[in-house]
């Protein structure tokens, strides 16, 4: 038993957030979404460059072949950094259920080669969002229809802008029409797909809301040692420090619950969708919090647009209710915990 | 106790809710942290004074006419049950209005209260600073007597509205020599002063919702102050007051944003119910938006007795800032997925009016005193414990 990472896990994910200080510095990425696109291509290329599009892609096909367990590293830094949408959902979320697919279907290495080199952006539609995050700007996109999985090439569907207040989400309702030809799996195969599709996706923005509160705790912390009133940093005070140490407390009990779901999914244990959403829920918690208490320790600076905190806490507004919202996932918790099968209490933990 | 409205009070009630019915806007102003909405705004403010219906409280003779603090809780319950436009020159007719009321000499009440009624002046607070938030008696900005005139110089921020606004009211530093609470005068100064600079500042929403006021050798009248010279912290105290008080925000808001809520759990109740805390947070809206209403009434009443306000108006600002979140995030929760959309995304529900509301929810906890600033007052005013 040893639930921790190992040090090449924390080496890469050290890695990770010293390349994406440097190239995703909050002024970069506003000026990144005033484009129409919202996307870059040169930030694109050079992440394609670190190789952090090829993580999930297998080492047949040119890639590094990483797990879930990486991910929840990885998502965390994307959090952090505020990276928009398409990269988790192209290179982990759609990678996923890409290399899932049988090799019948003949374009299946095309794709994992072209993720693994940055040079395609794959949109990941689910019936359990009502739009598509990046469908506008994809080259392919990844639909469900019933049970079926369909790979859709971007010129065969409309796309209906549907801004978000975070101004990194360029959300779409997706028109389009379901042919034999872009059909890519159906039945039993095809509802596995998407079973395993839907909990990628969840852990995806769970990790990315952990990381997020952690950076507006990392910027409320900072603004409460520099800012002084009544002649002393208002970090000194009771109550701003209770603020932040409630987030902090948050973020360090929502962790565990992030990896040991990552765990399952990587491992496809039978509980998994119980650790998945457990886990969107604790760290939707804690991003919720942080951006409040954050706000609520930055006084009327928080409320502006120059102080980067704003974007931060849009984003956690916006993910929060983004592959599944609290009541489906406390549902799928619900139903675990109180039903027959439940196995519960001490020694169980790990499922033995 | 006798809770039966009079005979005079349900006509007055029928008579606002009729000339609301016949006149409130059928579609919603643009915001009024716009331009455009500035203006949409003071025009709707200018059908609700000629109808003397702009400041019920105030005196016939001031524009207003004369009513009660009863029939003001029962005219602002109908205003907002009818969805009315919010009020924009808020802070000049409930924080400097009453301020000017209690304070202000005959000669400036005649001259600035009809047309503050009106919204021919539109008016903006500069009090925070840069450096004095929290920390009010930090301020720096100074109004030097200079023969009849004041001269200011120093920087405001913070202020709502004030690029569209015709005049402030600020407090400033008139005895260079001193600190803290003391040496402060009120001061209204407008802004089309000459030396006076206004540089927007954006909000959350993206909007010009604030501005930062630079003063630069700005020449006011001495007639233009306020209570006594160097008396301005104890005249912007009352003003506090009124904000944090009963005035500003009424009860009939928050009802009328609770009963929204419910409508919109009852529209949503298949998707909304796989979440009971929503369930509980809908009813415990209803409920705190109640005995918010319950609380003024209460308040009125002992007014009207003779009583006063007092450090309990922090209580007040604490309830009305934390139950408008509560309401907001509530909804957000019950939208889901579609919470985050904006007004010009076709798939938002309501014009994305619970987002907006929602922004705006955030900042509640932070203006008029942050509530960390009311439960220090709360606990060491109102409760006698030791200062940290
Ligand atoms: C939407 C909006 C509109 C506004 N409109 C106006 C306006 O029209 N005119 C105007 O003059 N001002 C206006 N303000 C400014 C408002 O009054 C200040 O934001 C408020 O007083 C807090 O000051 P600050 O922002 O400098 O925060 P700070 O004072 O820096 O406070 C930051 C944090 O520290 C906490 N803190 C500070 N001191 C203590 C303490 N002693 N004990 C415990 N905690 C403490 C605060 O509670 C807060 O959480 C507005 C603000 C907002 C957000």
């Amino acid at each position: 038993m040893d639930f921790t990472f190992t040090e090449d896990q924390l080496a890469f994910r050290e890695a990770v957030s010293r390349f994406l200080m440097m190239e995703a510095a909050p002024e970069m990425l506003r000026e990144i979404w005033e484009t129409d696109v919202g996307r870059s291509p040169d930030l694109r290329h050079k992440i394609a460059e670190q190789g952090l599009t090829a993580l999930s892609v297998p080492a047949d096909n040119g890639g590094l072949g990483m797990d879930d367990i990486a991910w929840s590293l990885m998502t965390q830094e994307l959090g952090y950094y505020a990276i928009p949408d398409s990269l988790a959902d192209t290179a982990y979320v759609a990678c996923g259920l890409i290399s899932s697919l049988p090799e019948s279907v003949t374009r299946r290495a095309e794709w994992l080669e072209r993720i693994a080199d940055g040079s395609i952006r794959i949109a990941v539609g689910h019936a359990v969002n009502p739009l598509v995050a990046d469908a506008h700007a994809a080259d392919l996109l990844l639909l469900p229809h019933g049970d079926e999985v369909h790979a859709v090439p971007r010129s065969l569907v409309d796309v209906i802008a549907n801004p978000s207040i975070d101004l990194s989400r360029r959300l779409g309702r997706v028109v389009w029409e379901p042919t034999s030809a872009t059909r890519v799996a159906s039945g039993d195969a095809g509802r596995a797909l998407w079973a395993t599709t839907l909990e990628r996706g969840v852990l995806s923005v769970a990790g990315q809301l952990l990381g997020l509160a952690q950076r507006m705790l990392d910027l409320s912390v900072d603004y409460a040692a520099q800012r002084k009133q009544f002649g002393k940093p208002i970090g000194s005070f009771q109550a701003v420090k209770h603020h932040l140490a409630d987030v902090a407390t948050r973020i360090e009990f929502a962790k565990p619950v992030l990896y040991r779901a990552a765990h399952a999914v990587a491992h496809g244990e039978a509980d998994a969708a119980v650790h998945v959403s457990h886990a969107k829920l604790a760290c939707g918690e804690a991003a919720w919090l942080a951006a409040r208490h954050g706000i609520q320790a930055h006084g009327a600076m928080g409320y502006t647009w120059e102080v980067d905190l704003q974007m931060f806490m849009k984003r956690v507004w916006a993910l929060d209710a983004s592959w599944g919202d609290r009541g489906f996932h406390k549902t799928r918790v619900a139903g675990f915990v109180l039903g027959d099968a439940a196995r519960l209490g001490p020694g169980r933990t790990f499922g033995e | 106790m006798d809770l039966a409205y009079t005979p005079k009070q349900r006509a007055f009630r029928a008579e606002v809710r009729a000339w609301l019915a016949d006149n409130v806007p059928a579609k919603p102003l643009a915001s009024y942290d716009t331009q455009e909405g500035f203006e949409q705004h003071r025009e709707w403010e200018r059908r609700l004074f000629d109808h003397r219906l702009s400041m019920v409280m105030w005196p016939e003779a001031l524009g207003g006419r004369g009513c009660d603090l009863i029939e003001w809780l029962i005219f602002e319950e109908e205003y907002y049950a009818s969805g009315a436009p919010l009020r924009v020159n808020q802070n000049g007719q409930l924080l400097l209005g009453p301020t000017l009321m209690e304070f202000g000499t005959e000669a400036q009440k005649q001259r600035f209260l009809p047309r503050m009624a009106a919204s021919e002046d539109m008016w903006a607070q500069g009090w925070s600073e840069p450096n004095a938030g929290s920390d009010m008696a930090a301020i720096t900005s100074k109004a030097i007597r200079d023969g009849n005139e004041y001269v200011l110089n120093g920087q405001k921020t913070w202020s709502t509205r004030a690029i569209y606004a015709d005049w402030l009211f600020g407090l400033f530093r008139s005895d260079p020599a001193s600190s803290r609470h003391h040496g402060l005068s009120f001061v209204l100064v407008p802004l089309d002063a000459p030396g006076v600079t206004i540089r927007p500042i954006r909000a959350l929403n993206g909007k010009e919702a604030f501005a930062e006021i630079f003063f630069d050798d700005v020449r006011v009248p001495v007639e233009n102050r306020v209570g006594e010279e160097g008396q301005g912290w104890h005249v912007a105290m009352a003003t506090a007051g009124f904000e944090r008080g009963l005035l500003l925000r009424s009860p009939g808001r928050f009802q009328h944003t609770a009963r929204r809520l419910v409508a919109l759990y009852q529209a949503h109740r298949e998707a909304a119910g796989r979440d009971p805390t929503i369930r509980e947070a809908v009813c415990e809206s209803w409920m705190g938006a109640e005995a918010y209403s319950l609380a003024a009434y209460h308040t009125v009443g002992r007014l009207a007795k003779g009583a006063r306000i007092g450090d309990e108006a922090s209580t007040n600002k604490i309830v009305w800032s934390e139950l408008d979140l509560k309401m907001h995030e509530t909804a957000m929760r019950i939208l889901g997925a579609r919470g985050e959309l904006v007004a010009e995304a076709p798939d938002a529900e309501d014009g994305a009016s619970w987002l907006e509301g929602f922004l705006f929810a955030q900042a509640g906890p932070i203006y008029a005193g942050t509530n960390e600033i009311q439960r220090n007052i709360i606990a060491e005013r109102m409760l006698g414990l030791p200062k940290a």
